[in-house]
């Protein structure tokens, strides 16, 4: 088993703010009006620690790391 | 006969002694009716399609003796008339159901959650409440459903009795695990709590479904088919004319445009129009004639959907804004390679980004009638007065 990082974002609490976006251009970009799209899939091990700082930089709270785990070779 | 709307004229409720003259008493069922209900393989007829067996395991497994029992008859979809109809007149079938989701589910209380202009409805289910006994009043306490579309959303729907306002919420958690005042819930449409009735009799259910024809058919309003019953079969009922079509919507605002002459052979049933890629959805089947266009509907029903996001999500209020104003756009100044091309990125971009389905069911919607209306909307022209006229 390997442990698995994904980004959510509460859609609710999002104020389309755009951090997230200038913290981790590589997983999300952010629509015409502001608000973050997502990559699918989970996070490159690379970039978890710039995942973490974008979680934490949020300034409503809306964006969440979830830990999934995936036995290997599925 | 084993049918959802069997029995007395539909003029009215129907009585208790009536009901139970007809049908018995309501069965004594315990636990082990949710695997009765699981092999019955039932799905919701709210819209969402999931299966009834599946959820009443997850409420039944949170249950402290504490459960709650949602009646959702919110029937928020503005062509849908089948639950109305089935409250007005087979109210007895509905609280059964629900009386039976409260004995399998340990729940303290039932809640009628009724649409607040569905009148009839709301005035048949307590009058048939006020003939049942007192065990079973004592649970029962009735809201009324705001008239938003959304307001049918099950987590909408706890909202709103818990806290007064009627918008999705965030799941997880889910109503099972948190609902109505934080107690497991179960949020069941009222087609499905009769179903419950019926299986709970007969060991299955009916294999009817109630569906609402509409648009352009000579006697729009409800049927109980069978799952045999073609698209075909039920405009033809309604008293259509299948060769003056343009294209059926299948499912209702959140449903999709099919080509009429594809749409006639598909039989209404949940897992036949599934394996087209389709859903019975809340059951509307909308049929647009030849001479009406099918862009301009289209952009009167995206500004409707537009028009009822609760506006809580970013993607869902900006976004599907941006795709009624471009589907109007084309609708009122002539097709455009722009807007053409905004529609294509912005249903993508909106589809799975709500925290309630509202976005996606309405891009869906768009993508289909993007579709089948493909030839109309690259060659849209306004519609001059004299054309309107």
């Amino acid at each position: 088993m390997t442990k698995e990082f994904a980004l959510t974002v509460d859609r609710i609490k999002c104020d389309g703010r755009g951090l997230c976006a200038e913290l981790l251009p590589e997983m999300i970009r952010l629509d015409e009006w502001g608000y973050p799209i997502i990559a699918a899939g989970p996070i490159p091990q690379h970039l978890i620690p710039l995942a973490q700082r974008a979680v934490e930089d949020c300034p409503v709270l809306a964006l969440a790391l979830r830990r999934t785990e995936r036995s290997k070779g599925g | 006969m084993n049918s959802l709307l069997a029995g007395p004229p539909l003029t009215g409720p129907e009585s208790l002694a009536s009901h139970a003259g007809r049908l018995g008493p309501m069965p004594a069922v315990g636990p082990r009716f949710i695997d009765t209900l699981v092999q019955s393989r039932i799905a919701g007829r709210g819209g969402a399609g999931f299966p009834a067996g599946t959820k009443w395991q997850a409420v039944a497994t949170h249950s402290r003796g504490d459960a709650v029992v949602l009646v959702n008859g919110a029937e928020g979809e503005p062509q849908s008339k089948k639950d109305r109809l089935l409250m007005s007149t087979r109210p007895h079938l509905v609280l059964d159901g629900a009386f039976i989701a409260a004995r399998v589910l340990r729940a303290r209380r039932v809640i009628l959650y009724i649409g607040e202009r569905h009148r009839a409805a709301r005035a048949a289910m307590l009058q048939a409440l006020a003939e049942r006994n007192e065990t079973e009043r004592r649970l029962v306490s009735e809201h009324a459903a705001p008239a938003r579309y959304v307001a049918g959303a099950e987590s909408a729907a706890i909202h709103f009795i818990s806290e007064g306002v009627a918008t999705p919420t965030t799941m997880p958690p889910y109503p099972f695990e948190r609902g109505v005042d934080g107690k497991p819930t179960l949020v069941q449409n009222v087609e499905t709590l009769a179903q419950v009735a019926l299986i709970a009799r007969y060991g299955e259910p009916s294999g009817t479904s109630l569906v609402t024809i509409a648009g352009g058919v000579p006697r729009p309003g409800v049927l109980e088919v069978e799952s045999t019953t073609t698209i075909a079969d039920a405009v033809s009922l309604a008293g259509g004319a299948s060769d003056q079509a343009r294209a059926v919507l299948v499912g209702g605002y959140f449903g999709r445009w099919m080509e009429a002459r594809d749409a006639w052979p598909l039989r209404l049933d949940q897992g036949s129009l599934r394996s087209h890629g389709l859903a019975l959805g809340c059951g509307v089947i909308g049929v647009l004639p030849a001479g009406r266009c099918p862009v301009c509907e289209t952009a009167g029903i995206m500004r409707y959907l537009a028009g009822e996001s609760s506006a809580q999500c970013g993607p869902c209020f900006f976004g599907l804004r941006a795709l009624a104003d471009a589907c109007t756009r084309i609708a009122e100044h002539g097709t455009n390679r722009d807007d053409l091309q905004r529609l294509d990125r912005w249903t993508e971009d909106v589809r799975g980004r709500g925290a309630c389905r509202h976005p996606d069911g309405a891009v869906i919607f768009l993508q289909s009638a993007l579709q089948t209306f493909g030839r109309e909307f690259a060659g849209h022209r306004p519609h001059s007065a004299a054309e309107a006229a």
